[in-house]
């Protein structure tokens, strides 16, 4: 007690903190409301990447696998839910059954796909991976004939949307004179999902599996030598990655109510993949920032870029879908060859990236 | 089958530039596919400008070719220089993300170029079949297929020349065996280093202009599938030989034009339904149709990549393999 103890340690402060957090985190949609219903849209889809960022955080930056077909877990997860929640095969089971079977075909998928790729370099995995994004569409595209399972490139209508207490989170709710929004519940329901699953990340970071994961990272050999059971262990982290995507995929469904094989191209996995590296790889904070700036800014950009544009040329010149992939593309490389640990670097990650710059170069 | 050989020197062409590069430095080039993809467009480009010349069609595709190679050789050195070099020593997670932001911005600075629609080359060599039979049914080779094939086993035996008889090529052999050792021998490491990629564009070049003249179209996002393919033939043949590069780049050509057409006919739903039950009402309803049908073609290179990475992860030809991550 006598000791000097700073700001950060004193708890009362950091319940506080949490507190005035969790205050404006709950008045947001209701202040973006303000501007218009598409901000929160824009926000839960923002939460969506998120969530799916965290899940390739474990794989990419946790255990230092690069995964570059992500998204593909996320398609499992979003087609599972919409297969068993929708007049497709004219099945309706509630969302608590459907999102835990989401993440076990995805976690089955992932598992699928690293028993034969893990022992080998890392290298092999991302290529294997980035054809595996691929192909799973290419399946999602072509699995209507000659039974019916995807609907192929027309996708799949009118999914459930989720009901919760006795609320339809597709329509309004009034409560007296205060009419609650389908897309403000989504919200809550999603901020309810990313604390627990940031709960999950927080204890699994610190956990037997975690630091296994980081030892592995650092230095698979003498991770061997301690004891470490690498295959699983890797294992193990592609299929929590996978069975998280699969989670998004499956809330991505309930909320837009339709999805085709369009949703899940290469380009959505690399959008994850940058906003891993943007906010600093295995450092789960940094994730979440990487994750909500570069699902903001192209939005904000969508709303500069183009009228600026159009004053200064008289039309539209550069698409902003075009300057939001440049944008990713380009925070890739320049973060890798400035700031590899990423904007908020994880303490341990940055040790190493740091030092492998200076040194061992036989290791790479 | 001529069309399977074809494709498969396309390939082959392709997945050399991905050993070549990693034979020397061990990493994958992501960036390779968005070069022939560059390389296609360019040609692309110069054909449609010189096409109503009225010059003849070889002299025009030599130029669209003329004009991809040194295109693309910049674009591979500029993509060493930013997305390698500055990263040689560092975790090799690094230059692999690198390279895929690179390929990134290069798709889409194409789309912004080219547009985002798939443009049509212009049909400038008229197409004659010759047979190989007397029948008009009879399997048939183009006049185009035997350009392609001709100009890929040019590009094949001179690259072997470069490699094995020339100065440069005893010093890109010497950097894949040690680099510091290579170093230490008075062989510029970063030179060499950046002239296999500068090789590996232009033969990368040569293989856009070729898809596209094959095909008849292009598109900003042809590079990635055309990577992809070309690099689970180079995986295929033992990756870092380039003799594997060029036999598993024609077997996966070979492989994916006849996968197309035999795996849809054992599969044709008819088929099916004298051994397994349920296959019957969709055999009535379109017979013609199959489990998997030629939909699937890009399927097959990824089948094979994960086969070769279980049961063989040397390859055909390859000597070693790193199991480190």
């Amino acid at each position: 007690m006598g000791t000097p103890s700073t700001l950060r340690d004193d708890p009362r402060l950091k319940w506080a903190g949490l507190a005035l957090i969790a205050i404006a985190l709950i008045a947001l949609p209701f202040v973006l409301a303000m501007a218009g219903t598409a901000w929160v849209r824009i926000t839960n889809l923002a939460i969506l990447f998120v969530l799916l960022s965290l899940g390739l955080n474990i794989v990419v930056g946790f255990a230092g696998l690069l995964d570059l077909g992500y998204i593909a877990f996320y398609a499992v997860g979003a087609y599972v839910y919409a297969l068993l929640a929708s007049p497709h095969f004219g099945l309706h089971l509630p969302w608590w059954a459907i999102l835990p079977i989401g993440a076990a075909v995805a976690c089955l998928f992932g598992v699928l796909l690293g028993t034969p790729t893990l022992k080998l370099r890392g290298d092999y995995l991302a290529i294997v991976t980035l054809g595996f994004g691929e192909i799973i569409r290419i399946f999602l595209n072509n699995l209507s004939e000659p039974f019916n399972l995807t609907n192929g490139p027309k996708g799949i209508a009118t999914i459930d949307p989720i009901r919760f207490l006795g609320l339809d989170f597709s329509s309004a709710t009034r409560i007296g004179e205060f009419a609650l929004s389908g897309t403000i519940k989504y919200y809550f329901f999603l901020l309810a999902v990313l604390v627990v699953v940031i709960v999950v990340n927080l204890r699994l970071q610190d956990s037997r599996i975690g630091r296994a994961w980081e030892a592995i990272r650092e230095d698979e050999m003498a991770a061997r030598s301690m004891g470490i059971n690498t295959t699983r262990m890797k294992l193990l982290a592609f299929a929590m990655g996978a069975s998280f995507g699969g989670i998004a995929g499956g809330m991505f469904s309930a909320i837009q109510g339709f999805i085709s094989p369009e949703s899940f191209v290469l380009n959505e996995s690399v959008m994850v993949l940058a906003m891993v590296v943007l906010g600093g790889m295995g450092n789960i904070w940094g994730v979440v920032l990487g994750a909500v700036l570069l699902s903001f800014v192209p939005e904000i950009l969508r709303y500069t870029v183009e009228p600026v544009q159009r004053m200064l040329f008289g039309r539209s010149l550069i698409d902003p879908e075009v300057i939001r992939m440049l944008l990713f593309g380009l925070a890739m490389v320049v973060m890798m060859l400035f700031r590899p640990a990423g904007i908020l670097p994880s303490a341990v990650r940055k040790r190493e990236l740091a030092t492998g710059r200076e040194g061992d170069g036989d290791d790479a | 089958m001529v069309n399977g050989l074809t494709l498969g020197c396309v390939y082959a062409v392709v997945a050399l530039g991905y050993t070549m590069v990693y034979g020397i430095v061990q990493l994958i080039n992501f960036a390779h596919g968005e070069v022939v993809m560059i390389g296609c467009m360019v040609a692309f480009s110069v054909i449609v400008a010189l096409a109503p010349t009225g010059l003849p069609p070889f002299v025009i595709v030599g130029a669209g070719i003329a004009a991809a190679v040194p295109a693309c050789m910049a674009v591979g050195f500029a993509v060493e220089r930013i997305a390698y070099r500055p990263l040689r020593n560092a975790p090799r997670l690094a230059p692999l993300i690198t390279a895929i932001g690179v390929s990134i911005v290069l798709q889409h600075l194409a789309l912004l170029v080219w547009s985002r629609n798939i443009i049509a080359f212009p049909q400038i060599i008229e197409l004659k079949l010759f047979h190989f039979g007397s029948s008009e049914t009879s399997a048939a080779i183009s006049n185009i297929q035997i350009a392609i094939i001709a100009t890929s086993v040019a590009m094949m035996a001179g690259l072997l020349l470069l490699v094995y008889r020339t100065r440069l090529g005893i010093a890109m052999r010497a950097t894949s065996q040690n680099p510091q050792v290579a170093g230490l021998m008075g062989i510029d490491v970063n030179r060499v280093i950046s002239a296999t990629f500068v090789i590996g564009a232009s033969l990368g070049a040569v293989a856009g202009a070729m898809v596209g003249t094959y095909y008849g179209i292009a598109h900003y996002q042809m590079g990635f599938l055309l990577g992809l393919k070309a690099f689970s033939a180079a995986v295929l043949g033992g990756i870092g030989n380039l003799a594997g590069a060029v036999l598993g780049g024609i077997l996966m050509g070979l492989i994916e034009a006849l996968g197309a057409g035999y795996v849809g006919d054992f599969t044709n739903v008819c088929l099916l339904d004298r051994f397994l039950p349920g296959f019957s009402a969709v055999c009535e309803a379109s017979p013609e149709s199959s489990l998997f049908g030629s939909n699937y073609k890009d399927v097959y290179a990824f089948i094979v990549l994960i086969l070769v990475l279980v049961f063989r992860p040397s390859g055909l030809l390859g000597e070693r393999v790193g199991d480190r991550a």
